[in-house]
This record gives structure tokens, sequence and C-alpha cells, in this order.
């Protein structure tokens, strides 16, 4: 349903009225801008040689770009590649004819996909000893595999269930075994519907990362906390931070709308079941918590 | 084992600060959710625009940084909960419950307009032409026959939406708020070597609670189908 069906084009009265409202919205708006901006300059955030230099410093766009956002990243893509495995081998598993194999699995999927992503990690942190070096980096990734997997295995589930019924059949009327069903008709095909919401849980991933401030993980927010600690400048750091997580989700975005459009057409978006994913029911380019 | 077992009120306690923070954030996001998607569908640009701006930022920023804004940096422009000081039975909810509550809430109501829009793109058309025809303004379209039908057919995204809040909820953990997580991270502190059983424990609770939150959507998705 396009916008355009929900009211009427407006007449001369109506147009008036929504002058008035878009004058009002204005108004309102720029009073908070306004609100936030003047506090903030009250508090002098808005100094530059103060709170904002370290930002257009080399040294420290290199430590936010390396060490932090390339950290960031790295944990996101190596959680990504883990979830991939663990999605393939479980959302295969779930569709197994053999209900031993098909129950466990279901049940392990469930479970990581019930519990925060933060309590995984904080188990993960402490079983890989808190005074380690790098457990809280692979705190964040392994915890991140694991929930991120989980919904994988679901959005791989729904993506071979959405594969005609007919090519798989055809498959078997020509005399293909059940892995090679799956394995060259099915998943080359489920995969393909499952792209988007595949990036799209690289949103998630990358956006939970975030999380490992509570296992002192290393990356974006902690290059952050060492700047403010420093400059003393918490509320730019802030945004700066939130800045670099934003352009990079969005362009993920992007690429999440651009697969969607190619590979998948204008056939809806993958239907998942409730638990956990925030994209709500379509797994495609939305954009998930 | 005893880490548990001899805290039960600890662990209880935890469990009902997520759930309060999870019910009052649920409804306020519901509120505040469906009120963004009006203004996104609405026929003022300014408004659209607005709207639409706020979901694309607030789904592209990790919660951490949303809580950090309302912890840190909104006292400075005068916004802070020190009004909020209630105390009701063993439960204190002060200041950064209040930051919890908000920043949940303008987090998740951008999922919540999102699910709400999917909602209203499954309606059919002919409703909404219908509701013009017999003379209904945006307002009356929206509230009387499009919303009501919209809800109806986004019981499922906004279930999905409102189970990823209530494990949302244990970010309040890194700032101040005793809710499950934070207290399961204290028990594993002070017990480290029964961190599994911990886990666990934990871990169930929150199955429980998200496995409550699905069958009640289920049954009320049953309940309102659209015949």
């Amino acid at each position: 349903m396009s916008n355009s069906v929900l009211f009427d084009a407006p007449g001369p009265k109506t147009v008036v009225r929504h002058r008035l409202y878009a004058l009002g919205t204005a108004v309102v708006l720029l009073g908070l801008a306004w609100w936030i901006y003047d506090g903030f300059n009250d508090a002098g955030q808005f100094d530059y040689e103060k709170k904002w230099e370290v930002f257009t410093t080399p040294d420290f766009i290199r430590a936010l770009l390396v060490d932090g956002l390339l950290k960031t990243l790295q944990m996101a893509f190596g959680a990504i590649l883990g979830a991939i495995v663990f999605g393939v081998v479980f959302g295969v598993a779930k569709l197994s004819d053999h209900a031993w194999i098909r129950w466990p699995a279901t049940i392990v999927v469930e479970f990581f996909r019930a519990v925060p992503v933060l309590l995984l990690m904080v188990f993960t942190w402490f079983s890989l000893g808190i005074k380690q070096d790098n457990s809280s980096f692979w705190a964040v990734v392994i915890a991140l595999t694991l929930y991120n997997g989980a919904v994988l295995a679901e959005v791989l589930r729904a993506g071979i269930n959405a594969v005609p019924k007919g090519q798989g059949e055809a498959a078997y009327a020509i005399g293909m075994r059940k892995t090679q069903v799956m394995s060259s008709i099915l998943l080359p095909q489920g995969v393909k519907i499952m792209l988007p919401a595949l990036v799209s849980q690289c949103i998630v991933a990358l956006k939970d990362t975030a999380l490992g401030t509570l296992v002192l993980a290393p990356g974006l927010t902690k290059v952050g906390t060492q700047i403010y600690l420093e400059f003393n400048n918490r509320v730019p750091t802030m945004f700066v931070v939130a800045a670099l997580y934003i352009t990079v989700n969005l362009l993920l975005t992007l690429l999440a709308n651009w697969l969607q459009k190619r590979y998948v057409g204008e056939k809806k978006p993958l239907e998942l079941t409730a638990v956990g994913n925030l994209n709500g029911g379509a797994g495609g380019a939305g954009g998930t918590i | 084992m005893d880490a548990i077992t001899e805290n039960w009120d600890l662990y209880f306690r935890s469990f009902g600060y997520t759930v309060t923070l999870f019910v009052i954030a649920a409804v306020l996001s519901m509120l505040f959710g469906t009120l963004l998607c009006a203004l996104r569908v609405g026929p003022v640009a300014i408004m659209r625009a607005a709207a639409t701006t706020y979901v694309t930022l607030v789904r592209n920023t990790p919660l951490v940084v949303v809580f950090a804004f309302f912890s840190f940096a909104a006292p400075m422009f005068g916004l802070t909960f020190s009004f909020l000081d209630v105390h009701i039975g063993q439960f204190d909810f002060t200041e950064a419950f209040g930051a919890a509550v908000v920043s949940m809430t303008l987090y998740t109501s951008a999922f919540v307009c999102e699910a709400l829009r999917s909602g209203i793109n499954a309606v059919p058309l002919g409703q909404a032409e219908a509701a013009r025809a017999v003379g209904l303004t945006f307002g009356g379209t929206m509230t009387q026959v499009v919303l009501p039908q919209a809800i109806r057919a986004s019981v499922p995204p906004l279930a999905s939406v409102q189970i990823a809040m209530l494990k949302n909820t244990s970010v309040a953990a890194a700032f101040g708020i005793l809710e499950a997580v934070g207290q399961m991270r204290r028990f594993t502190n002070n017990f480290s070597s029964q961190r599994t059983e911990i886990f666990i424990f934990f871990a169930l609770g929150y199955v429980i609670l998200v496995l409550l939150l699905s069958f009640a959507a289920s049954r009320l998705e049953r309940k309102w189908r659209i015949a």
C-alpha cells in the first residue's frame, strides 16, 4: 500500500492546515535541536581545541580506525564467518529426516536464539579466563557466532523451504541422492534467497560488537573510552563512534537492498518465525537489532 | 550449585528488574512506535522526513551508544532522571532506571515503526480506498480502518521486536542496573568455579520468559486473525 492511498489529494484548506502542521513540527524540531545544542555548548562540548582536535590528529585517527574500527570489523567478520558455518550445519540438521538429528539441532538453535548475547559473552569471557590475553576478543566472537549462527540456521531453513517444491522433486526424479539434492539443488537456490537476510545479520553482528564494552573487549568502544578518559571529551567521542557505526551499517543496508533487487527481485523477503529477529519476520533488507 | 540455591532472592529480584524494565519499555515503545509509523506514512512531508531520519539513525546505532547518550550526555542539556526515586519493596527505581527505560523505548520504537509499516503494507488497498470514499480524513482512515488491521497483521513481527527487546534489557547491566545479566556477572565473579551452573540458571530464566512471550503472541495472533 503506497502512501498516497491513505489520504486524498489535499484541497486548499487542507494545504493550509498541512503548512501549519509543517511549521509546528519545524519549530518543535528546531527547538529540540537548539536545546540540545545549547546545553552541549554551555558545557563546552563544541570547543574545538579542547574537545575535538584529537579527532583531526593523524595519530588518533589512526588509532580510531585501526585499533577501533578495524578490530570491530574483525570481530564482526569473524563472528559472521563462524555463524555461517554454524548456521549451515544446524540449518541442514534441522531439515534432517532423522528425528534424532532434527530435535537436538532444534533445541540448540532455539536455546541460542532465546539467550541474550550479553549473557553468552559474559559466560564465555569468564570461561576463557578474564585475565588471559585476547579472551575478551574471543568472548565477543564466540558469543556472536553462537547467537548469529542460530539465527542464520533459521534463515537457511526458511530459505531452503522457500525453494519451489518441484525443484527437489525433479532432482529426486532424475535419481539424485539426498545429499546431492541438498548440496547441488536446494542449497544454491536457498542461499540466493537468503543473501539479503545474511547481510542484515551482519549489521546485527556489527552493532552487537559494541556490547563488548561489558567484557572489556577491544574495538571502537574501547578506543573511544581511552580517548575520552585522556581528553575528557565523552560527548564528542560518543558522536564520532556512533557516526562510524552508522556509516558502516548504512553501507551494509545499501548492499542488502542491492542484493535483494539483484537476486530475489520483487518477491517478499523471507518470512521468519518469531524469536529474536527484530527485523520482524521479514528477513530482508530491513535491518535487525 | 549453592551460588544460586542460597541466593534465590537475588536471582528473582534481578529477573524482577528485567521484567519491569521490559514491560514499561514495551508499552511505551508500542505507543511511540505507532505514532512514528503514522508520521511516516502521513501527508505532511516534514513529519515524514523527520520520522524516516529518526528510524534510519536509531536503527543503525548500537544500543550501547543510545544508553550512553542518555546516561552521560543527556544530563549536559538538562535531561536527568534524578526526580525518579521510587522504592517498592526491595526494588529501587532511580536515575539509572529512568535512563534505561527512555533508551530502550526510543531504540525499540524505531523497530516497532518498521514492523507496523510492514503490517500496513499487508492491509488490502481497497480498505483504505473505501475509507476515503466514505469521507474519512487521514486520521480517521488510520485509527478506524487501517491501523486496527495493520496491528493484527503485524502481531508476529511485533512479537519478535518485543522478544528482542526483552533480551536487549541486558544492556542495562552495563549502566548500573542489577538486572539478570548484571546479577549473573556478579555471581560469576564471586563464585567463578560455578560459572556453568550460574550461566545455565540465568539462561533458563530468559528461555522461559521468551517462551512465555512467544506463546502469548501466537495465541494473540490466532485470536486476532482477520477472517
